[in-house]
């Protein structure tokens, strides 16, 4: 890195939770700032520009909500459905209701091939498990393939987006960590680094005794796992090593293979733009006795991790509509400024704040669903039209309800929860239901704008917010009279 | 795109319509409507809610201003306090007895009154009647005037360049921000500027400009820089949460610059003076 280093977010401290000093630390550094912004601003447009006319754009996320709906409809049907499809292609299905359970999963597979390098296309899910540093300390390498994964495993960093998990730092930037890292010459040409990093990057694909992929969907009817990708990378993981195991939450499932084509032309033109990724892979099953290319064994292990605890409540389950394209995000004023490793969780973003509760708890996320100003951007553009900000309404609700009190939607309800904060509620329920009461307060307010109270976070950012002296109340009574 | 149109849903027949309906406006113009000045008008910018009883009253309406009136229950709602703000719901929906148009100078309260009361009530059918009639009555000011009232600007003021801001409310769910658009563009002497990053919020979200500060302080920054970077005279906004934040801020930055209700602006610009 550079020596002028802007203040960053310790490696560790990305799953920490720390939400407001990380949020803190990252407002004042500039560079990330000024990346975010222009990478933001770039993918807006991106976005608009591959659905230009308003009406297909709406027909195509109402059709992108339905299929995901009726898929989450018949969960527990489709994923029999998919299990045994898949198991009559030989694909071999692991459930894993934690991620440590996952974990064990992937590494008793790893013993029995006596594994020792892992070469990773993209999944999130694999840091929900946080695969990486579990393998590390069993003595296995999981090496990123992922271009922007790669460049932030070398920056012992973890993604801050969904679909570009690097966009938080500029070409400059990756120079000098592959000057660093790599002892390459410094250039911030984006052709050259990313040559230099295929380099690298080619000959594990030969080498690695595990390959290692996310999901996009999971089609029950064919029992065929959906994957898209732009830089072949994922292909290379899928079916040169070995053995394939792809990782995937529950939800993916979808019921057919037309399904996947609204979802997928949602997910590229929402998340970067394209009208379709440069590979599209369809995985149907290990190699054939007749077939030359193709992994030996396939696994899918399809994690719950808090997934159907957003299930079993009506509204919540829209949380598991994404499809992770991070339109979001994208479009989030809160994640523009701060950049996803704030958030100290797996899944950033708006999305975030309603995935990650249910993954870990209210405890461990309770400041998420506060981190929005409600404005709305992020359900406008969700490409299945998940309505974040109710959910988010609703996550603060179970936020603040008493922990006794017995209804548990959310591990860790009433993470928020403040005996003085409801009683101020209730003061303020109180003078909105009691006219009198409203009167003399706000007359009162008026009145002594002079001793309005100064709230400190809110005077670091603005002058003093006075009172006027006098009320609307005053003035509409004096001018209209007393008619009702 | 027609072959994506295959069953999706479970025995849909076609797909839904993508926007609601553009609204229908009533044929003729009201002889009274109802004000709820909100409780930030209310305290903080009287002078606002006092404006817009004076245009409404200049367009032939008598307005009723129910004093029982006091916060529409945004503030809770949002916050994770459903019992709190149903509550003080009830006690808003309980004010407007006669079939009158509801008139509201804001368009975050009256998203929450048209919109969001739904939700509120969900559960409570009896409740969910009323919420639902008086929803359909539910007007924005600049919705109410431009399409309702029919409203025809003379501009008597000098030569200005002003510019817009919305609030997200409004903007997403009220639609607001296209109906000031062209009320502000019947004013001939008023040049409209379009600033940076326009339908980005200005970081104010009730609360959250507390409890975020830092964040909601970024935001707001940005907000402002843009809207200097205009050059306009004055900034003007239909949402007096916004204001708050974008004109303290302005004040803490000793900008001269500052932000005004459109009721006010409209008022003014229109020949309306301000009173004692």
């Amino acid at each position: 890195m550079s020596k002028t280093e802007q203040p960053r977010i310790p490696v560790l401290d990305a799953l920490s939770q720390h939400f407001k000093e990380n949020a803190h630390m990252a407002l004042r550094n500039k560079q990330l700032r000024h990346n975010m912004r222009t990478a933001m601003d770039s993918l807006i447009t991106k976005r608009l520009v591959s659905m230009p006319d308003e009406n297909e754009r709406e027909s195509l996320r109402e059709l992108g909500n339905h299929v995901r709906a009726r898929a989450l409809s018949k969960l527990p049907e489709l994923l029999e459905k998919l299990e045994a499809n898949l198991t009559k292609r030989g694909v071999q299905v692991h459930w894993a209701e934690t991620t440590e359970e996952a974990n064990q999963i992937i590494f008793d597979i790893a013993k029995r091939r006596q594994a020792k390098l892992f070469i990773k296309g993209k999944s999130m899910v694999s840091e929900e498990l946080n695969m990486n540093h579990f393998l590390k300390k069993q003595g296995i390498e999981a090496l990123e393939s992922d271009m922007g994964e790669y460049i932030i495993q070398l920056d012992y960093e973890r993604p801050s987006h969904i679909i570009m998990p690097a966009i938080h730092k500029n070409a400059k930037q990756v120079g000098h960590l592959f000057e660093n890292k790599l002892q390459t010459p410094y250039t911030d040409d984006v052709d050259t680094l990313i040559q230099t990093g295929r380099k690298v990057l080619r000959n594990k694909f030969f080498e690695a005794d595990i390959g290692i992929s996310g999901v996009n969907f999971a089609v029950a009817e064919t029992g065929s796992l959906f994957l898209v990708e732009n830089e072949g990378n994922g292909r290379m993981s899928t079916t040169v090593p070995p053995v394939h195991i792809a990782i995937t939450g529950i939800e993916k499932v979808v019921e057919n293979l037309r399904d996947t084509v609204p979802l997928v032309s949602l997910l590229t033109r929402s998340a970067l733009g394209q009208a379709i990724t440069t590979y599209v892979n369809l995985i149907s099953g290990p190699r054939k006795a007749n077939e030359l290319d193709g992994p030996e064994e396939v696994h899918l292990v399809l994690l719950d991790n808090g997934r159907t605890q957003a299930f079993a409540d009506a509204q919540l389950r829209q949380t598991l509509n994404c499809i992770r394209c991070g339109a979001c995000m994208n479009h989030c004023p809160v994640y523009t400024r701060i950049g996803g490793q704030a958030y100290g969780t797996v899944y950033p973003g708006p999305i975030g704040k309603i995935i990650s509760p249910h993954l870990m708890g209210l405890d461990k996320t309770e400041d998420l669903p506060i981190a929005s100003t409600l404005c709305g951007a992020c359900g406008e553009v969700c490409p299945v039209k998940i309505p974040i900000p109710e959910l988010l309404r609703r996550l603060r609700k179970e936020d603040v309800r008493p922990p006794e009190e017995p209804l548990h939607y959310v591990k860790g309800q009433g993470a928020r929860f403040s005996r003085k904060e409801r009683t101020m509620w209730n003061i303020w329920k109180s003078m909105n239901t009691k006219p009198n009461l409203y009167r003399k307060f706000s007359y009162l307010a008026t009145r002594l704008r002079f001793m309005t109270p100064n709230i400190l976070a809110w005077s670091q950012n603005h002058s003093k917010a006075k009172p006027a002296s006098y009320t609307l109340h005053e003035l509409a009574k004096k001018h209209l009279g007393d008619k009702k | 795109m027609s072959d994506l149109f295959y069953d999706a849903a479970p025995n849909a027949t076609r797909i839904a319509p993508p926007r609601p309906q553009p609204r229908k406006y009533p044929d003729k113009k009201p002889t009274h409507v109802y004000l709820f000045g909100t409780c930030v008008i209310d305290i903080m910018f009287p002078d606002a809610g006092f404006d817009a009883i004076r245009l409404l009253e200049r367009e032939g309406i008598t307005v009723h201003y129910p004093q029982e009136q006091g916060c529409c229950g945004q503030p809770a709602y949002s916050s994770g306090y459903i019992e709190q703000a149903k509550e003080v719901a009830k006690a808003q929906i309980a004010l407007f007895e006669n079939d009158w148009p509801v008139v509201i100078p804001s368009g975050s309260c009256a998203g929450m009154m048209r919109l969001h009361y739904k939700e509120l009530f969900h559960d409570e059918p009896e409740v969910l009647a009323k919420v639902n009639a008086l929803s359909e009555r539910i007007y924005e000011l600049g919705e109410f005037l431009l399409y309702v009232s029919k409203i025809q600007l003379k501009d008597q003021g000098q030569k200005t360049k002003i510019a817009l801001h919305t609030s997200c409310a409004a903007r997403r769910e009220m639609n607001t921000h296209l109906h000031v658009r062209q009320l502000l563009d019947q004013l001939e002497n008023v040049e409209r500027i379009d600033h940076d990053h326009e339908s980005e919020c200005c970081g104010f979200g009730g609360t959250f400009s507390v409890k975020m500060a830092d964040i909601s302080g970024a935001m707001v920054l940005d907000k402002t820089k843009a809207l200097k970077d205009t050059g306009v005279d004055q900034v003007v906004s239909a949402d007096c949460g916004c204001l708050m934040n974008i004109n303290g801020s302005l004040e803490k930055q000793n900008e001269s610059l500052r932000g005004q209700h459109l009721a006010t602006f409209l008022w003014l610009r229109t020949g309306g003076t301000h009173h004692e």
